[in-house]
């Protein structure tokens, strides 16, 4: 048994009163390939970032031990130092550098900060023939596609004699080939001798690359799987990705469940930016009053991105197909025309696209629907004091009162803000999309009896989210979206974590 | 956790504490202005409450007052106008030709060069609103573009002078019947008059709020700032009526004031150009059209430029290729002494006002002590970095 490479141990991380992780264990030996998965929101990222020193020695609990030795890092430079590498999903190049800029950028070969540019580009063409690329080391990153900026990424991450890569969900949005390449690419380096962390949603390229799993789930290790002991089959996985009791943390609710209401047919929607990447594939969608429907997916499968195409068009471009309500074909090109056709789209990131910070309760409140409040286009303060006091107690919104600034108030306090918002535009459809992200656990008991009472009130509600036991014990249906499409629907009865995420974790591969 | 009932009920002393906290800046900067004008009375030896002077200081800033309340518009929609000086001084251009050249009645030529603002400010604001073009870069074009055509426009040289009935906009002061000699009583009594609707608009304002139970303002403040503030007007409208009156210009000031803290702090539109400016997407999706409001916003702009345009032109009597040389500066800096954050969404009319009298009172005192024209641009420019240390620290705190 070769010695590890890297130890972590008893690793806890809280954000203010959040627990992320709490006693994770992790053992990397030297030349292997370890994968570590989980749900989002399971810890993968945070314990990444502890690793690699994003978030410093002493905001966390635990010991880390690299080569032997204990580390304590300050800083990304200081992990990067002793050779652990991180590449993120989002990439962190500079698009208009060239690739030998970007490889070197903050490490650049120089003399009296004057660099050498001849040596930079000697050593890029030796780092990009070690990744397989034939690209010429002046070509500009924006002119290279996804796949291969994700091998500029290892290259760079080669050009600092890195012992250990870690690789955020490299392959979420490569296409098969690009993903097989890079794979391969592990591999190649695992017989250089170079460990690996893998974070990947995708087990069956897991099952190809990976020596040794650990799962993760509510931030604590719930597996440490040896693959060359035994072979570790995909099912066992998934039990221990998802499996976790559901007692009584969503309310009871009898739906009664009306006719159809809402509709979309053949949407399809093509990428904000690349506007030949398809990303919306063709989407069937129908709610019928006092129904809850879920979708599930992985991040990156196009679940926001449907949603605010559906809203007023807000994201995408090249958007084709249609929007039935009861049964007529609405226009939803805007944010206006969707609103007064009774569309509310509850975003899931509250503070960049939900609130005014810097505002107060009751201003936000009223933002969606100005005119319910004023005659001629003045304020009546005293009606949009009342309509804010009204939903604050109504949603319980915890605040003295309606003045205080949405800046000063909690992750679920905020997202019953951003609700009011939206109920008070009375909406006849509700898109909620990742309703309870980042929100304790008492307050997502608070916003799901507000969407039970929601249904019961015979709207339609529309339903995104990453956490599936929150699908399971809400929804009365769901549908599971991949890659842009719908790849599996279950029935309320029929649903279970295990069939959802076998229905997306198979897709990709047929 | 906070129980909601314990956080309701805080105790007197804490309720005051907390209001003064939170609106420390508003009272700081009316604080900051009387101060500074208490210095310079004593450091002038009297002069700069004599009410000639105090007439003067008026006259001087009304351009900038007029500008500073669009501007206040445009930064707190998250942009920012370098050309207003450049549109006043070819507006007050075009103004000279039409009037001294054409012959043109002075209220036509008028609603021309306002409607010529107008048209200047909807040319600017269509790139930055719906090109998405940095205001910055579009208005600094403008400001050269619009510097090149007073030029061209005067052919190098001042036109004037303007017919009497034009000056009168900037040098006129409310007609006074009783033509009381050392006190003009008219504008005694309409200063008077507005000190009284001030506090009968502030008190049912007051009433109003506390019937709906949504007044959070101590009553002892409110009390103190609103009959300070009504003293301070019948005060001042005293000392200029012991000169030649209200200042025609100060009544249009005043009007424009009222009318804009109205528009933005009550109004639908007002609300929705601070959410475009606090947060642009969140308002896209609440449905608020952020590419129209910052388009209004420019037009708004070029209207008041023009505007400021013809008073500074009444006022010298004349148009000069050199009119609105470097307003945008003081325009500018009026808007964030006044509180205004440069990132948007935040800034009030008032505020506006008082920073812009904050500058003028600097500029006039600091004149009469004798301070060259080289000091006073570093003490203003470290006044303005002071100004919004000051609420960069508040914030962080």
């Amino acid at each position: 048994m070769q010695k590890p490479i890297l130890v972590m141990r008893g690793m806890s991380k809280s954000f203010h009163s959040v627990k992320a992780l709490s006693d994770v264990n992790l053992t990397v030996h030297a030349g292997q390939i370890h994968a570590i998965v989980g749900e989002n929101g399971a810890g993968k990222s945070t314990l990444m970032k502890v690793l690699s020193g994003v978030y410093p020695h002493g905001e966390y609990e635990g010991e880390i031990k690299f080569l032997g030795q204990e580390c304590r890092f300050k800083g990304i430079s200081d992990s990067e130092e002793k050779g652990i590498i991180i590449i993120h999903q989002e990439l962190a190049l500079v698009p208009l550098l060239s690739i030998a800029e970007n490889i070197f950028l903050g490490n650049e070969p120089a003399r009296y900060g004057v660099i050498d540019w001849s040596a930079a580009f000697v050593k890029t063409q030796a780092l990009l023939k070690k990744v397989g690329l034939k690209e010429s080391p002046g070509t500009l990153i924006t002119d290279l596609g996804v796949g291969k900026q994700q091998l500029i990424e290892i290259a760079k991450a080669l050009s600092k004699e890195v012992k250990l890569l870690i690789l955020d969900e490299p392959t979420a949005s490569l296409n098969e080939t690009d993903s097989d390449a890079l794979l391969e690419l592990l591999l190649e380096l695992k017989r250089q001798g170079i460990a690996c962390i893998l974070i990947s949603h995708k087990l069956n390229e897991i099952s190809k690359v990976a020596d040794a799993i650990t799962v993760l789930r509510d931030g604590t290790t719930v597996a440490s799987l040896d693959c060359a002991r035994e072979p570790i089959s995909e099912d066992r996985v998934i039990q221990h990705m998802v499996g976790r009791e559901m007692a009584d943390r969503y309310p009871k609710r009898t739906p009664h469940i009306g006719e159809e209401v809402f509709a979309v047919k053949n949407w399809k929607v093509h990428h904000a930016v690349h506007a030949d990447r398809l990303l919306i594939k063709g989407v069937d969608l129908h709610v019928k009053r006092g129904e809850i429907v879920g979708i599930a997916g992985l991040m990156g499968a196009g679940r926001t991105e449907l949603a605010m195409s559906i809203f007023g068009r807000t994201y995408g471009q090249g958007i084709s197909g249609q929007v039935f309500l009861h049964g007529q074909e609405i226009d939803t090109s805007t944010v206006q025309k969707a609103i007064a056709h009774g569309i509310a789209y509850v975003t899931e990131d509250r503070k960049g696209y939900g609130l005014v910070l810097d505002e107060t309760i009751a201003w936000n409140t009223t933002l969606a629907n100005l005119e319910a409040v004023s005659r001629h286009g003045v304020i009546d303060e005293g009606h949009e004091f009342g309509v804010a006091e009204d939903y604050r107690r109504k949603l319980n919104i915890r605040s003295p009162d309606v003045w205080a600034r949405t800046v000063n108030l909690s992750g679920g306090n905020q997202q019953k803000v951003v609700l009011s918002k939206w109920l008070f535009s009375n909406p006849e459809v509700l898109i909620l999309d990742e309703p309870t992200r980042g929100i304790d656990v008492g307050a997502k008991y608070e916003i799901y009896t507000i969407i039970a009472q929601l249904a019961a009130e015979g709207k339609c509600v529309l339903m995104i989210s990453s956490e599936m036991p929150e699908l399971l014990g809400m929804c009365d249906r769901i549908c599971v979206l991949n890659e842009g499409r719908f790849v599996a629907e279950f029935s309320a009865a029929e649903a279970t974590q295990e069939k959802i995420m076998r229905s997306i974790v198979t897709s990709g591969v047929n | 956790m906070a129980t909601p009932s314990a956080a309701a009920v805080p105790t007197q002393p804490e309720r005051h504490s907390g209001f003064l906290k939170n609106n420390l800046r508003d009272y700081g900067l009316l604080i900051s202005l009387v101060a500074i004008m208490v210095f310079f009375q004593v450091m002038t030896n009297g002069t700069l409450f004599q009410p000639l002077n105090l007439t003067n200081l008026i006259l001087q800033n009304s351009y900038i007052i007029v500008m500073a309340l669009g501007m206040l518009l445009v930064i707190v929609a998250g942009h920012i106008d370098l050309s207003v000086g450049s549109v006043s001084g070819f507006v007050g251009a075009v103004a000279a030709v039409l009037m001294v050249e054409y012959k043109l009645h002075f209220v036509p030529a008028a609603l021309i060069c306002l409607t010529l603002g107008a048209v200047i400010g909807a040319a600017q604001g269509y790139w930055v609103a719906f090109f998405k073009i940095p205001s910055f870069i579009v208005t600094l074009a403008g400001m050269l573009v619009f510097k090149g055509l007073a030029l061209a426009v005067l052919g190098g040289s001042s036109v004037g002078p303007f017919p009497p009935e034009f000056q009168l906009l900037s040098t006129g002061f409310i007609p006074d019947p009783f033509s009381g000699e050392s006190l003009r009583i008219a504008s005694l009594v309409a200063g008077l008059l507005m000190a009284l609707v001030l506090l009968v608009v502030k008190v049912r304002g007051r009433a109003d709020r506390v019937r709906h139970g949504m007044e959070n303002e101590p009553y002892a403040f409110f009390i103190v700032k609103n009959l300070v503030f009504a003293a301070m007007i019948a005060a001042f409208s005293y000392l200029l009526s012991t000169y030649k009156g209200l200042p025609n210009v100060l009544i249009v000031m005043l009007l424009l004031m009222l009318v804009y803290d109205f528009v933005t702090s009550r109004t639908t539109i007002g609300r929705r150009i601070y959410a475009l400016g606090g947060n642009e997407k969140a308002a896209r999706l609440s449905g608020i059209k952020t590419e129209r409001l910052t388009f209004y916003t420019f037009i708004n702009m070029g209207v008041l430029a023009a505007l400021a345009g013809l008073i500074f032109a009444a006022r010298l009597n004349t148009a000069t290729p050199k009119a609105g040389l470097g307003f945008e500066l003081d325009v500018i800096a009026a808007c964030f002494i006044g509180g205004a954050s440069a990132s948007g969404g935040v800034g009030k009319v008032l505020g506006a006002v008082i920073g812009a009298f904050i500058m003028g009172v600097m500029n006039n005192g600091m004149s009469i002590m004798g301070i060259g024209i080289d000091y006073q641009q570093v003490i203003k420019g470290l006044v303005l970095l002071a100004a919004v240390c000051v609420d960069v620290y508040n914030k962080n705190k």
